[in-house]
């Protein structure tokens, strides 16, 4: 990212920033509506201010941590992965994760040498929230929502990730109330890591499916 | 309440235009593919958008589909699959042999 430098404010001419304008033109019908509502809440006493700056403090507090050492599990146990594979939620919450099931469930699909998967939710955002926090905004575009079903590969390797024609890709369109979670293959040359360690290799990306977990070293 | 597809089971998305809160995506109306698993009972969503949580349960399949069949010019090796969430109600056996 260019311009992000620490320096005092004295520019030679070929250093200057020019001014730029305040994205601030995002009013939109339905932000104004979320803001009438949520002051018309407050004002019945609803809920509080302080309310909603906690919840939103709780969501963007959410990190893929929790999703990193559900993985990691699932790479030393066996007895964890086969539990993991066959009731996402519930070998979370063994774990004391609160899944906060409700009514969504959670789904872990695993990677192996020849199948490779990929989720996305071409209707709107569903994304494990729960378990690894909120997503990045290209989850949310209407370019990745809609090339990841038509041509996933093709989108794959602009993420970096090019797959060998014997491997499967299998797209996942969260269409209802499953929520995916990819489990990435262990990576090569980690034999004797503790989970600590191996949690560190697993990224949001790699559990979303647009990359494979860090390597070691 | 029994679900009326087993896995395996060939099935067709219906090609209806239907009106409210849908969540079969356009893209797949029309397409055959495979059922690959039960997924549960669940309450739909084209009921809940209107707020009738006492609404009946229905029964939600994944079910499984070939790029190949959902793009006549998928560009991806033939394997390649599109697993999709659906609900009972907009699936149609397809006769097999």
């Amino acid at each position: 990212m260019s311009g992000m430098h620490e320096h005092d404010h004295e520019h030679p001419p070929e250093h200057r920033h020019p001014p730029q304008p305040d994205a601030d033109d995002t009013l939109t019908y339905h932000r104004k509506l979320e803001i009438a509502l949520r002051e018309l809440l407050i004002g019945k006493g609803v809920f509080t201010a302080d309310d909603v700056r906690a919840g939103v403090e709780d969501m963007d507090g959410r990190t893929p941590g929790r999703g990193a050492e559900v993985v990691a599990r699932a790479w030393v146990d066996p007895e964890f992965r086969r539990r993991l594979l066959a009731d996402a939620g519930a070998a979370c919450e063994s774990l004391g994760f609160d899944w906060n099931t409700r009514h969504v469930r959670l789904v872990a699909v695993e990677n192996t040498p020849d199948t490779h998967n990929v989720i996305v939710c071409t209707l709107c955002s569903c994304y494990p929230r729960a378990l690894i926090g909120l997503p990045p905004s290209w989850y949310k575009s209407l370019a990745y929502r809609s090339r990841m079903v038509r041509e996933p590969r093709a989108v794959l390797k602009e993420f970096g990730l090019e797959l060998p024609g014997h491997v499967t890709v299998r797209v996942h369109d969260s269409t209802a109330d499953l929520r995916y979670l990819v489990l990435p293959m262990r990576p090569e040359g980690t034999e004797g890591m503790g989970e600590t360690e191996l949690a560190a290799l697993v990224t949001r990306d790699s559990m979303i499916g647009v990359a494979l977990p860090r390597r070691p070293g | 309440m029994k679900p009326a597809f087993s896995v395996g089971d060939r099935v067709r998305v219906r090609k209806v235009d239907a009106p409210g809160h849908i969540r079969t995506p356009f893209y797949i109306r029309g397409v055959e593919g495979e059922i690959e698993r039960f997924c549960g009972f669940f309450r739909n969503p084209e009921e809940l958008a209107y707020g009738r949580y006492d609404c009946e349960q229905r029964a939600l399949y994944r079910v499984r589909f070939l790029q190949s069949r959902v793009w006549p010019d998928y560009a991806g090796p033939r394997r390649d699959t599109l697993d999709i969430d659906l609900y009972e109600h907009w699936l149609e056996p397809v006769k097999t042999r």
